[in-house]
């Protein structure tokens, strides 16, 4: 699974680079290749999809990226730069300082990202004042600003209100005012739509696409679902077992798809419209860490698989 | 819709379920010694509010709505998980309200089974899935020597797609897909005509549910199930329902065919949900605008309750409840608006 | 990798549980291996008391008078019989003594951890499982009980049952009383977890399958929710076990378990003290340092389970 040319966008330093990634994870029972020569590039302001099943690595490459990976996962080998710096050998100090100030996350779950204790916009000042020298006021009023932005009605009162105040929806509005407070120039998003109601979902996803454009903001938008994708991203890398399957293109990879893998997978989702009796569907299921086939990880279940597919 | 005598005969061309007027609702009021001392009432969550269907024999009828519009509740009323606060649920014309005794209630029971929507919830992890799947056997006593219900559960899973071999396993030997294939076994095991299918696919990735997906299908052909579909993916609705209801804050808002629903959505809830689903070959469908979220359904709003989310809002929808009523198209819709033709 | 799969494929238990994360975090904690063995042993040695110890204690025609107060370890100066852990007043051998006492302690805390699990086990079922007034008045005694210290339960259950039976039959039941006291002294906890595991499980979805074909209640509590529910109730009752022991033998110490003709290891530390200060220091010490360990291995080893089996702390 060579990476395409067009993984590499012509120009200058792509802002993130992630190099032949490899994540072990050592257990008694021998070590688990969880990640296995991952290489993607994310230009500035653009916006990466990365779509896989539960289990195909996703989230752990957005952890391994940010530095959160669980011990006992590790980097075995590969590298991740960011503006062309490794940020993968930084001591744990250093990366919290790029965590936050220049990379930010928000993740599934919009109640366990704030702090049920705090006001939303003590938590938001706070951010803002251990990453930028302003004055106490001003981070309050930056605040404020955020919030209306991220469009909750009447910024200048619910600045005040709890987490638990908010509805699903205005919380995860609350959780993208966090993110971008900082400016940071890398947003890793996962799954930030799942917990929500579908009719929330759509607006969700508009308000992210359009604050990453107005701030020139790059995004690795980590989630399951291709429509998500179809809706948001530029380009898409589609993960299986811990490799790369496909990257390219969002409009090439969703109307053309060029891995069996991902053709399967289009294929298997119902489009409204389109009367099909039954389904594509591919059959098994994705491989277990611990019994990644040799050769291509998807060969088993792969209905064009040849000798050279298994070795 | 059909309005049924007062004792339906069982009819062969009577729906298999008819469901009217259901009400459900639960306590959600404060511990007794805090509302004495802070002098609150009891509160009621209304979960179902006036609901009425019927299913046909063979058909899959999809109730279709966002978290909370008590679409998963209506399921749990009808295989009697919880109790109806009012109405009625009459199965192959026996009103499952007016049953007498165990044994009438365990022959009705015998003749329906639900499918869940967590496959690593629905399967008890300390049970081999040979006694998973043998269990409504043994219950409603079909087979009574072990090595009948051996083959019997061997046939079963052979039928979903698993090998015979598989039922000497624990349920955490197996994959998310391969558990819910699982629970389709156990729901077949009492040859039920109707199943209950509860978001059975919504916990699993879109490969594996296409598969499930799938397997529902082929078994409806073959067995010629009668299913009750719960979702709250459209695109998943379209593809196995007939008919299709669409839920909001316990209440059906439409009800129609599911191809015309689709095509020609009336109620300006359904209108919206359907904006909603990505354009996932991204052919550049525009959008309608989606607002507001799903209000807390402790507190509706009078009227109608999608009345603060609706674009047709006038003064009669923010006081008066509207009624399921059929409209031009042949959908049942309840809202004013279509009513009135105001569009 | 194959050879892996290959083996979680055979089904014997011995494989399965040589295989399982238990084992393994069991192997890698030497603290819980040894307090383990201590435990065994220590269990093992109680049982065979009759077979493994030099006298019978309870033997009055092989104790010897001369043989009083002899140290542990120094040659009687009448009989020239040496004594491990030495002897008491009456010449008894308190080696001896302490394996007829370890067993009365570890009967009476078996009995006593079964009789609180099976009631507190039984009623956290129906507490969580039906909940409403059930549930209600199931706690509400539980935390009357649990505003009381456990001795005082036990002192008060004991006193009411001396008083009933009558004093002929007493030292005869005493065992029977005291075990009855401490179980009845302990069933909250059992209760109180079980009653939580029971309302997360009851609406789990596998639960929900039993009711919907109609599975009677009783029938779901015993064969689903109950399987479900007993990994908590096993660290409680192995902690509880260590606590049993330690109350009974504070309930002999007091003089209100049992008599002296049948002595567990609280009433030899209670006849030992006595002593303790005209120097016969071992009559108490020894039957202190059993308890002691006894103790201890088993509070280590249900901490280890408690962790074992908690997968957020691993």
């Amino acid at each position: 699974m060579k990476p395409p040319a067009h993984n590499q966008p012509a120009g200058n330093t792509p802002l993130l680079s992630v190099r032949n990634l490899r994540i072990e994870f050592p257990t008694r029972r021998g070590t688990l290749v969880a990640i296995d020569d991952v290489s993607f590039d994310i230009a500035r302001g653009e916006v990466l999809g990365m779509v896989g099943e539960s289990g195909a690595g996703k989230s752990l490459t957005g952890a391994a990226i940010i530095g959160l990976l669980e011990p006992p996962g590790r980097i075995a080998a590969g590298e991740v730069l960011l503006d062309g710096e490794p940020i993968h050998t930084l001591p744990a100090e250093r990366m919290r300082k790029i965590r936050g100030r220049r990379i930010s996350m928000i993740f599934q779950d919009p109640l366990t990202s704030l702090n049920p204790l705090y006001t939303v916009g003590r938590q938001i000042t706070e951010t803002i004042l251990t990453h930028r020298d302003i004055g106490e006021a001003a981070a309050r009023k930056r605040a404020i600003e955020l919030l209306a932005e991220v469009g909750i009605p009447a910024p200048d009162q619910r600045v005040d209100h709890y987490p638990h105040q908010f509805s699903g929806g205005m919380r995860q509005r609350v959780v993208i005012a966090l993110a971008l407070c900082a400016e940071p120039e890398l947003i890793i998003a996962d799954e930030p739509t799942t917990a929500l109601d579908v009719s929330v979902q759509a607006q969700i996803i508009d308000l992210l696409k359009r604050l990453c454009r107005d701030h020139h903001t790059a995004v690795m938008l980590v989630t399951h679902d291709m429509g998500v994708i179809a809706e948001a991203a530029d380009r898409v890398a589609v993960m299986y077992a811990g490799r790369l399957a496909e990257i390219g293109p969002v409009r090439a990879v969703v109307q053309q798809p060029q891995h069996p893998y991902t053709r399967g997978l289009m294929g298997s989702i119902p489009v409204l419209g389109a009367d099909v009796h039954r389904l594509v569907q591919i059959d098994g299921a994705m491989p277990r860490l611990n019994a990644i086939p040799p050769g291509c990880a998807f060969n088993p279940r792969c209905t064009e698989a040849f000798a050279r597919c298994r070795s | 819709m059909n309005m049924p005598a007062q004792t339906p005969a069982p009819v062969p061309d009577a729906p298999l379920l008819l469901v009217e007027d259901l009400k459900c609702r639960f306590e959600v009021s404060k511990p007794f010694l805090n509302r004495v001392i802070e002098r609150e009432p009891r509160r009621w969550l209304k979960a179902v509010d006036g609901v009425s269907f019927t299913i046909d024999r063979g058909e899959t009828f999809a109730l279709v709505g966002e978290s909370g519009c008590g679409k998963s509740t209506v399921a749990r009323l009808i295989v009697g998980l919880y109790e109806a606060s009012d109405g009625r649920i009459v199965f192959d014309g026996r009103d499952l309200g007016q049953l007498q005794s165990e044994a009438e209630r365990q022959r009705i029971r015998r003749r329906f089974q639900m499918i869940f929507q967590d496959p690593f919830a629905s399967l008890n992890p300390r049970w081999r899935v040979e006694r998973i799947i043998a269990e409504p056997i043994r219950v409603f006593g079909l087979l009574n020597d072990d090595a009948a219900i051996r083959a019997r559960v061997g046939e079963l899973l052979t039928q979903v797609g698993l090998s015979p071999a598989d039922g000497r396993k624990f349920p955490h030997e197996f994959s998310g897909g391969q558990r819910q294939r699982i629970c389709i076994a156990r729901a077949l095991a009492n040859n039920p005509e109707f199943l209950v299918c509860d978001e059975p696919t919504s916990a699993l990735d879109v490969s594996v549910q296409a598969q499930i997906l799938n397997l529902m299908q082929d078994l409806q052909d073959e067995l010629g199930l009668t299913y009750l579909f719960i979702s709250h993916d459209l695109a998943v609705v379209r593809h196995m329902a007939d008919r299709v209801g669409v839920m909001y804050l316990g209440r059906l808002v439409e009800v129609a065919d599911s191809r015309t629903l689709f095509e020609n959505p009336q109620h300006p809830y359904t209108r919206m949900l359907l904006a909603t689903i990505p354009d996932i070959k991204m052919e550049g469908k525009r959008h309608e605008i989606v607002r507001g979220e799903v209000p807390n359904p402790i507190t509706p709003p009078p009227g109608c309750t999608f009345h603060p989310r609706c674009p047709l809002v006038n003064d009669r929808c923010r006081s008066e409840a509207p009624h399921l009523l059929p409209t031009a198209r042949g959908h049942l819709a309840a809202c004013h608006a279509i009513e009135e033709g105001r569009q | 990798m194959n050879t892996l799969t290959e083996k979680s494929k055979t089904d014997s238990l011995l494989a399965r549980i040589l295989d399982s994360d238990i084992f393994h975090s069991f192997i890698r904690s030497p603290v819980t291996v040894v307090s383990a063995i201590v435990t065994v042993v220590m269990i093992v040695a109680a049982l065979s008391a009759p077979l493994i110890s030099p006298h019978n204690p309870f033997d009055p025609a092989t104790l010897n008078l001369m043989e009083g107060f002899t140290p542990p370890m120094v040659a009687n100066e009448f009989t020239g019989n040496v004594y491990w852990f030495g002897t008491d007043a009456q010449g008894r051998d308190i080696f001896s003594a302490i394996l007829y006492g370890s067993r009365v302690s570890l009967l009476v805390g078996f009995a006593a951890v079964g009789l609180a699990a099976v009631l507190g086990i039984t009623l956290g079922l129906m507490s969580g499982y039906l909940g409403g007034w059930v549930d209600a008045l199931i706690m509400r005694i539980a935390d009357v009980q649990l505003s009381f210290p456990a001795i005082l339960i036990a002192l008060l259950i004991f006193g009411v049952f001396k008083g009933i039976i009558p004093p002929a039959m007493q030292d005869q039941m005493a065992i029977y009383v005291l075990i009855l006291a401490i179980g009845l002294s302990d069933w909250v906890q059992y209760a109180r977890t079980v009653r939580s595991s029971t309302m997360a499980e009851k609406n789990k979805e596998y639960v929900q399958a039993a009711r919907v074909i109609g599975v009677p209640a009783p029938l779901i509590l015993l064969r689903h929710i109950l399987p479900n529910v007993m990994g908590p109730v096993l660290v409680i009752a192995t902690i509880g076990l260590a606590l049993a022991i330690i109350l009974e033998s504070t309930l002999s110490f007091l003089g209100v378990g049992v008599p002296p003709t049948q002595p567990s290891l609280g009433t030899l530390i209670r006849v030992g003290q006595d002593y303790l200060f005209s120097g016969e220091w071992w009559i108490v010490l020894f039957p202190g340092m059993t308890l002691l360990i006894l103790a201890l291995s088993v509070n280590l080893l249900g901490d280890w389970l408690r962790d074992a089996l908690n997968p957020r702390l691993r």
